[in-house]
């Protein structure tokens, strides 16, 4: 049976509240990206991947998605133990690495950018370190990775914690008693228990990573084909007011970001399956 | 902690201590690393020369009018964003309607779509080249490459911040006082007032404060919409790319260094509501 559009309801306020929703979600929201999809339709599927399909492109959004995937691979390895020992352990400043954890939310993108690029410069603190050891990080793919980790920083521990906090100290215990080593505990009760909020962490850091521009540009060096990211392709185009080129590879990221949201959800509803919702 | 006395044997469900080390230190040295050690930078550069060439480099016209502008900004998307959150709360968590998930999606959509993306979609609809930003052109009222395309270019990636924080918060609290208030005779706007707003005003510190810091930052969407001419569309982020891009070091750090401490702020308070109203703001939602 079809269920009415709107349940009749004896709160006030629907034509307002609904008015306004829709009013700005369409203005500030739906009106723009329709805009851009309008552009990409005029342009064509063939005129898209011809602006797509030339060198410079494909090896920066390749480099922004291949950097972007390590990046939300490394922040997803350190999140789920950060969230582990925040919730667990308790040691001096605890307290303060769980606020800090928050900072690349809060911290301006631009401000990151120059910091990590100060940072890291040939003659940076942790640049010189680095050169020590032959490794040039700033102006390089390091850099850009480096800047990634940093904007993506918070998600996984953000998503991870709530489920750590949940988690049954009985279900460990009942593990243990029944012959259990910690570590096959970790592995097979743990685990699979934080998957699914520690996949969402890695999709939501992945898709900041791949759209971030202001704390990597200022670190990447912006040599084409080296080290030149997706969005700074489109700022160029911009800048030469080539709309349709902006357009098209506007339109190319959006695709391949809401293609991997859904294979991470399709992921997710998988692996909720077969363990079981926690 | 009541089982203190038996922290003194390892329990079944404990790392072993060698373990537990390792992991904190891990954790804390990351922390320094990656996040602690660009903060320190961001001061140390700033204050390199002093105190006083800090300041003074604040007080530089194009650092002035850049704080203006950022923070005229920040004083037009901020508001409609947070009335904007208010009303697609009371929508969704106040009436029974088909497609409100799809609605909530479409909600958080500026999340994960780039901010330069988002800057691109602005400049499509309301540039001088589109039907709508050529006849605001042609009459006086430029959008792009101006004041109301930043607001707006800020608005789209700050869009989701409001909302999400009020919605599972007032699906939590539900409407019977409402609905008390509703057959006792207040009025409709009454009830929003003296009920719900009591009720919400935590959550609602806590939205609209990630909202402006996030505001007062935006980079990307900024640089493709704002045209970035220098004393009328430079916001302070843009103008610290600026200044770091003409090697004026201190300048561009202790311009730099207001917005991180107003990030700063933005996290203490976080904290601090975090603490005392747990209760009052989505404990799974923060972030």
């Amino acid at each position: 049976m079809l269920r009415p559009l709107i349940n009749r309801s004896p709160m006030p306020g629907l034509g307002l509240s609904m008015g306004i929703t829709l009013t700005m979600l369409s203005l500030v929201v739906l009106g723009p990206i329709g805009a851009l999809l309008a552009q990409g339709a005029s342009y064509g599927l063939e005129g898209i991947w011809a602006t797509v399909n030339r060198e410079r492109v494909w090896a920066a959004l390749e480099l922004s998605f291949r950097l972007s995937f390590f990046a939300a691979l490394f922040n997803l390895f350190f999140g789920v133990i950060l969230a582990w020992v925040l919730v667990r352990y308790d040691f001096p400043g605890r307290r303060l690495v769980d606020a800090a954890v928050d900072l690349p939310f809060a911290l301006p993108t631009a401000v990151a950018g120059i910091a990590l690029t100060t940072l890291y410069a040939p003659n940076g603190v942790f640049g010189v370190l680095a050169k020590e050891v032959g490794l040039k990080i700033a102006y390089t793919q390091w850099g850009i990775f480096i800047a990634l980790i940093f904007v993506g920083l918070p998600f996984v521990t953000r998503t991870v914690q709530p489920v750590v906090e949940e988690i049954d100290r009985e279900v460990e215990e009942a593990s243990a008693t029944l012959g259990a080593t910690r570590l096959t505990t970790l592995r097979r009760v743990i685990a699979p228990m934080l998957m699914p909020a520690a996949l969402t962490g890695f999709a939501l850091s992945l898709a900041r990573a791949v759209g971030e521009y202001g704390s990597v540009i200022f670190i990447a060096g912006n040599i084409p084909l080296k080290t030149e990211i997706a969005p700074l392709l489109i700022v160029i185009q911009l800048e030469e007011f080539n709309y349709d080129g902006a357009a098209a590879i506007g339109i190319a990221m959006l695709v391949i970001s809401f293609a991997m949201l859904l294979a991470i959800n399709l992921i997710q509803i998988w692996s909720r399956r077969r363990i079981g919702d926690v | 902690m009541s089982d203190a006395a038996e922290r003194n044997w390892r329990s079944a469900t404990d790392e072993t201590p060698l373990v537990r080390g390792g992991l904190i230190l891990f954790a804390v040295a990351g922390i320094a690393l990656l996040v602690a050690a660009p903060l320190l930078t961001v001061f140390a550069e700033a204050f390199a020369k002093g105190w006083f060439a800090a300041l003074k480099s604040l007080g530089n016209p194009d650092a002035l009018s850049a704080i203006r502008l950022t923070l005229t900004i920040a004083a037009f998307s901020v508001p409609l964003n947070a009335a904007f959150g208010i009303a697609a709360a009371w929508f969704i968590t106040r009436f029974d309607f088909r497609g409100k998930a799809f609605l909530i999606t479409l909600i958080d959509l500026p999340f994960s779509v780039s901010p330069v993306v988002a800057g691109l979609c602005i400049v499509l609809m309301f540039g001088a080249n589109s039907a709508i930003g050529g006849w605001l052109v042609a009459q006086g009222y430029p959008i792009v490459f101006a004041l109301p395309g930043i607001v707006l270019a800020t608005m789209f990636v700050t869009f989701p911040f409001v909302a999400r924080e009020l919605i599972p918060v007032m699906i939590e609290q539900g409407c019977k006082e409402e609905e008390a208030a509703l057959t006792l005779g207040a009025s409709g706007w009454r009830v929003f007032v003296t009920v719900t707003l009591p009720k919400i005003r935590w959550a609602l510190l806590y939205g609209v404060l990630l909202c402006n810091a996030r505001a007062m930052g935006e980079f990307g969407a900024v640089a493709v919409v704002s045209g970035k001419i220098r004393g009328q569309t430079a916001t302070m982020p843009i103008t610290i790319e600026m200044l770091y891009n003409e090697y004026l070091s201190v300048a561009a750090f202790s311009l730099a260094g207001l917005l991180t401490a107003l990030a700063l702020v933005t996290l203490l308070v976080k904290t601090v509501l975090e603490l005392r109203h747990a209760d009052e703001i989505a404990a799974t939602h923060r972030h």
